[in-house]
This record gives C-alpha cells, sequence and structure tokens, in this order.
C-alpha cells in the first residue's frame, strides 16, 4: 500500500488511515454569521458526515465575520462554502448543503456505505 | 479623514473622483463620480485592467486615496509584474500599505453547488481588504469571472446588485471592469447594476493599424465629452488626448518668428511668420519643402529657440546630411539641446497613437517651434477626414501653446492642390512651393499663398537651393511670365550688359565732350593769339604813324625852314 513517491506527514497519515480501513476526511465549513442559511448548512452537512463518515471525520466550522482573513487564504467568495481538504484532490461546495446526492458524489461516497 | 477634498463640487452636483490618467479627467470633466461605480467595458487588450490599475496606483500616490484591487484573472504577482513594464511599483504601496491586491481564484470543476448561496465571502474579503488601508478606491477586474465561476446567475445577479449597494454605502469609489458583450454593453450586462458612469474602451484595427480610443458612453448627472479619444499606452501609462480644454480660444500673438530666408521675410511684410501661427508649404515632388522647413527649424535654433521637428521620411542623420548640403548644420543644434528630431514611419502606428505621441513630446519638450514634413504622409494611414480631423486638434493644441507651426504637404499633380486645400483652411500662412518649367529646364518658384493677417509680396519669385542655403532671386517677367533659370540669368546678363554698354557710351560722351572742351579752348587760345598778333600789328601801325606824323612834321619845320616860308 505504500507509494514509491516522496511522501508528505499529511499523506503518510492518509495512508497509515487507508490501511486502517477507510481515508480520513478533513472538512472545513465556511459561513457568514449565523443566518439561517448558515444554520442550515451545518446541520445538513453534520448530518451527511454522521451517515456516511461516522468516527472518520473532522469538520471544522468557522465563521468569516471572525476570521476575514482566512477568506482570502482560502478563497472563500460564497457563503456558505464547504471545503473538502483531505482527501485530496480540493473539492469546494457552495450552498447551503441541501442537495445530499451532489454532496455525497462530490465527496465521492458511496451512499449506504458506512 | 485623510482623504484630500478636492474640489469636485461641480455646478451640477456631482461629486468626482480625479482619476489622475492625463486626459481622462478632462474628458469626465473632473474623473468619475466619487463614491460610486464606475463600468469600463472594452474587449480583450483594450487597456481595462492598465486603466483601472493606473486609477489606484494615482489614488494612492498622488490624492492619498489608498486602494484595493480585486483580480479576477490574474494572481497579485502577474499584475504587478504586468504593470510594472509601465512604471508602476505595485509591491512597494502594497509595503506602504496604500494598496491592497487581492486575487479572487474561481475554478469552476472544483465547485459544486448543493443549494443556496450568497456571495458573502466576496463581502468579507473585500470589506476585510479595505478596511485594512482605508481604502477609498475599489477596482474588481473583471468580476464577470465570477459567472463563468459560479453556477445559479440568478443568484450571482442578486448578489451583484447587492455588492454594488454594499460598495455605495460603504462610500468607495469602484471601478468595475467588464468584456465587452455581443448584443448588450458587457457580456453578462452588468450595466445593469453600474449604471452611474460607462467608459468604453475600443481597440480598433483599421488597415493593419491599430488605434485605441476611449468614449465616455454615459455619465449620471454630469456633462461629458462625447466622442471618441484616442488614447496610448506607453512607458508612463495611459493618457488620452485632451480635446475638450482644445478650441478656438487661443490669444493672437503679434510677436514675429523668422522664417530663416531673409528675402521671405521681407516677402511676409519684413518679419516673417507670426508666432503661434501655423504655416502649410505645399509643393510637388523636389520642389524643395523639406529645406525651407529645415531653414525653419535652423532659424528658430540660432536664436535660442526649441524646435521639434517631425520628420516621416528621413531619418535624424539623413536629415543631417542633406541640410548639410545647403549649409545648414542641424547636428549643432542637436547637440545644444535646442532641436529635436523625430523620426519614424507614418506606417509604424495608428494616425491616433501619432497624435497622441506627438502631443506627449510637445508636452515634455515645450518647444516653440514645430515641423511636421511631411504632414500628407500620414494620410496612408488614414482617409482624409481622419486626417483633417487630426491636425485640426494638433493646430489647435500648437496654437494654445503659443507654437509656431510648420507642415509641409506633398501634392502630387494629379489633383494635388486639393489635397493641400484639405488642410490650408486650417492654417494661417500658405506658402507653395511649384515646379516652373520653361526652356528645358525646371526651376522654383515660391509663392504666398496666404497669410492672415499681414501684408505679402503677391510675387512668385524663383528660389534656389545653394550651399548657403536658400536663395530668393529678383522676379523677372518675360513674354511668356516669369523668367526663372537661365533664362533669368540670360536676362540678367543682358541687363548687366546694357547697363556696362550705357556706362561706357556715357564715358566715350564725357571723352568727347572733353576733347570738345579742348578743341574749343585752343581754338579760344588760337583766336585769342591771332587778336593779340592783330592788336599788336595795330598798335605797332599806330605806333609807327605818330612816329611819321612826327617826322613830318619836323621835316615839314625842316623843310620850311629851308625855304624861309613864311
Amino acid at each position: 500500500m505504500r507509494q514509491s513517491k516522496e511522501q508528505t506527514g499529511t499523506e503518510i497519515m492518509e495512508n497509515a488511515l487507508e490501511t486502517r480501513g477507510d481515508k480520513h476526511f478533513v472538512l472545513r465549513l465556511y459561513v457568514a454569521g449565523m443566518t439561517p442559511k448558515s444554520t442550515l448548512a451545518v446541520a445538513n452537512i453534520k448530518k451527511i458526515c454522521e451517515d456516511h463518515l461516522a468516527g472518520r471525520y473532522s469538520l471544522e466550522v468557522i465563521d468569516l465575520y471572525k476570521r476575514p482573513a482566512l477568506a482570502d487564504g482560502e478563497q472563500i467568495i460564497a457563503a456558505p462554502t464547504l471545503l473538502k481538504k483531505l482527501p485530496l484532490p480540493l473539492r469546494r461546495f457552495i450552498g447551503d448543503m441541501s442537495n445530499t446526492e451532489k454532496i455525497i458524489v462530490g465527496l465521492d461516497l458511496q451512499p449506504g456505505k458506512k | 479623514m485623510a482623504t484630500v477634498r478636492k474640489k469636485a463640487v461641480k455646478p451640477d452636483g456631482i461629486e468626482k473622483c480625479p482619476t489622475g490618467i492625463s486626459g481622462l479627467d478632462e474628458v469626465t470633466g473632473g474623473g468619475v463620480p466619487k463614491g460610486r461605480s464606475t463600468l469600463v467595458v472594452g474587449g480583450a487588450g483594450s487597456g481595462k485592467t492598465l486603466l483601472s490599475m493606473e486609477f489606484l496606483i494615482n489614488g494612492a500616490t498622488r490624492f492619498n486615496e489608498p486602494g484595493v484591487f480585486v483580480a479576477f484573472e490574474e494572481t497579485a504577482e502577474e499584475l504587478s509584474k504586468n504593470v510594472a513594464s509601465l512604471g508602476f511599483d505595485v509591491q512597494a504601496l502594497v509595503a506602504k500599505k496604500k494598496l491592497a491586491v487581492d486575487y479572487v481564484y474561481i475554478e469552476r470543476s472544483e465547485i459544486e453547488e448543493t443549494g443556496e448561496y450568497d456571495l458573502e465571502g466576496l463581502f468579507v474579503r473585500l470589506g476585510h481588504a479595505i478596511q485594512s488601508v482605508g481604502a477609498k478606491r475599489v477596482v474588481l477586474d473583471t468580476i464577470e469571472v465570477l459567472f463563468a465561476g459560479l453556477p445559479n446567475p440568478a443568484i450571482l445577479r442578486a448578489e451583484l446588485r447587492r455588492l454594488f449597494r454594499w460598495l455605495k454605502s460603504e462610500g468607495v469609489t469602484a471601478v468595475i471592469t467588464g468584456e465587452r458583450g455581443e448584443q448588450s454593453l458587457t457580456r453578462y450586462g452588468l450595466e445593469e447594476y453600474v449604471a452611474d458612469c460607462v467608459i468604453f474602451l475600443d481597440h480598433r484595427v483599421t488597415d493593419q493599424l491599430s488605434t485605441r480610443r476611449l468614449r465616455v458612453v454615459k455619465y449620471r448627472g454630469s456633462a461629458h465629452g462625447t466622442n471618441e479619444y484616442p488614447f496610448l499606452i506607453d512607458e508612463q501609462g495611459i493618457s488620452i488626448l485632451p480635446i475638450t480644454s482644445l478650441g478656438l480660444v487661443h490669444e493672437a500673438s503679434t510677436e514675429k518668428v523668422p522664417t530663416g530666408i531673409a528675402r521671405l521675410d521681407r516677402m511676409f511684410d519684413g518679419g516673417g511668420f507670426y508666432r503661434g501661427s501655423s504655416v502649410l508649404v505645399s509643393g510637388t515632388a523636389g520642389t524643395g519643402k523639406t529645406s525651407l522647413a529645415a531653414s525653419f527649424a535652423d532659424a528658430a535654433c540660432r536664436s535660442g529657440k526649441r524646435c521639434l521637428y517631425f520628420a516621416f521620411e528621413e531619418s535624424e542623420s539623413q536629415l543631417v546630411r542633406n541640410m548639410r548640403s545647403i549649409g545648414l548644420d542641424m547636428a549643432k543644434w542637436t547637440r545644444k539641446g535646442l532641436l529635436q528630431v523625430h523620426s519614424s514611419r507614418p506606417e509604424l502606428q495608428g494616425l491616433e497613437r501619432h497624435l497622441v505621441e506627438m502631443h506627449k513630446l510637445i508636452r515634455d519638450f515645450e518647444p516653440q517651434a514645430v515641423v511636421v514634413d511631411p504632414v500628407t504622409n500620414l494620410i496612408k494611414v488614414g482617409d482624409r477626414l481622419e486626417v483633417t480631423s487630426m491636425l485640426t486638434r494638433l493646430v489647435d493644441n500648437l496654437k494654445m501653446e503659443n507654437i509656431t507651426s510648420l507642415f509641409t504637404s506633398l501634392v502630387t499633380d494629379a489633383g494635388g492642390a486639393e489635397a493641400a486645400a484639405g488642410v490650408s483652411s486650417l492654417m494661417d500662412t500658405w506658402i507653395n512651393l511649384e515646379d516652373i518649367l520653361s526652356n528645358g529646364e525646371r526651376n522654383r518658384g515660391i509663392m504666398i499663398m496666404k497669410s492672415r493677417g499681414m501684408a505679402h509680396s503677391n510675387q512668385v519669385r524663383e528660389f534656389s537651393l545653394t550651399d548657403r542655403g536658400l536663395v530668393i532671386a529678383d522676379a523677372y517677367l518675360g513674354p511668356s511670365g516669369i523668367l526663372t533659370g537661365s533664362a533669368r540669368e540670360t536676362h540678367e546678363a543682358q541687363e548687366r550688359a546694357a547697363l556696362t554698354e550705357q556706362k561706357n557710351e556715357l564715358k566715350r560722351k564725357k571723352r568727347e565732350i572733353e576733347r570738345k572742351r579742348k578743341l574749343m579752348q585752343a581754338k579760344i587760345e588760337e583766336l585769342k593769339a591771332g587778336f593779340e598778333v592783330d592788336k599788336e600789328e595795330m598798335e605797332r601801325i599806330a605806333s609807327e604813324g605818330r612816329e611819321k606824323d612826327a617826322a613830318s612834321a619836323a621835316q615839314q619845320t625842316v623843310m620850311a625852314h629851308m625855304r624861309k616860308a613864311d
């Protein structure tokens, strides 16, 4: 299972996780204040994660109003934006996360797989 | 507030934000609307990014208004590299917190829409950037990228509307760039949201020559120039010809400047051209237009004035070499910094670019005399109408600056006078050079067609190019018109011969008279001598008579005594 390429720390960890079973997901949700849209997005993504990624994900919710500098660094334009940092490739999901189907496909999760 | 309040409150109530871009502030009557959004529309490569960047940089460096540049197409590094070639140091301004550059990266393939969203992220970034430098000016270049990068245009449109409202409420002056569209002004109809001021940039190619033009399509609440104005992008950024400041309001000078030919000065009421007037020298090929122009330039430099010479046919060294043959040392003036020769092929660039470039050179060099040789070559790069309109602007501009200008115009034999006449009405003085063909010779004639505001000679004179400069000869009229070349020489020789003959005749007559006088004197002497002789003779006879009388008396006495008479 080891890759011949030079590996970064995260890749090593990722591989280590892979050997144990499934990939670990690092997700970040950027919201702009606690608007109804934001709370809806938070609730939606939490549910998807619990349903499909229980135990192998970390989700961080960041309020852009509190940390505006992050918006530059992460190239955030829309709110809410969900960033899939790991596993690669990087993906972005914008909107209130109500379209579960799209997120599941986008995150490359087989529906029903626990 | 660190903002410099400009005297921007116009009578029409719109407060303006100066762009500092040369010419644009004149066209817009002071700048873009302050605290509002301006849309800059143009095709690819029309100079949108540059115009907006210059707006920000001028704001930061000259008007103490920091700015934010939101780039959607280029990264901050690319952007600062691109504009560095135009003399803008973006990085230094960023370091001084006068400017913030934010690159917004959108990759459609990375983004998945999962429901309703808004652009609050962009708002936050923008707000953050504005706060970090205390920005008064914002540029969004090109916000249309959002349409390509984000799904759901309906949301996007609503959000853009909110964005522009928000920018207005923030009190920043915004410049939004937009790609030119097929049906509407911009591809995505941005003009719907940004309706205060719309500036259109165009990059047109006619006859393989490109010209950049700028037009203010709309300016809510303010008067503005509506024409298309040519503009130029060069080492110093954008410059637009400030045409609105032009008009027929220049002061007329009564000062005269020499033409460079003493005899020609005399033909012009004894002084030359009026200062600040425009002179047209027309003529067919090889009639000495360039030589006349060079003489004028030489005369200007000789009197310590600066002269700018636009040569559209010859290189500087060629001009210098050729003019040396008529005794003009132009290199001397170049060394002294009084003469600047600017040689270029007219085909090199579009007409408007020529105009703007000439305008810039004139502004930088501040000459008192300008020569354009020949102006007709410019017709190659534009049609008659364009050339006339360009010349009108150039001439007006030169008159405003009180610069004496001399234009040469090549006239072709067929219908040539018309070509000259196309621009002649712009000119105060028109000198026509022509070939005079007679007796199997071609000679040059010079004549003043018109000279506004001064008496001038009406004669056709012959002029020749000699190693001591241009020489205008006396005019002789023969049975078939003016005598030129060898006919004139012959005539002059004849006159000279006749004069000599006359002189000799006089001398001969004088000698004759002298001789006659001498003869007369001799005769008088002779007569006098004869008279003296006669007189002597008479006297001798008289005295002899008296002696005889005395003797006879004595004889008688003796006789009487002897005869013992009485």
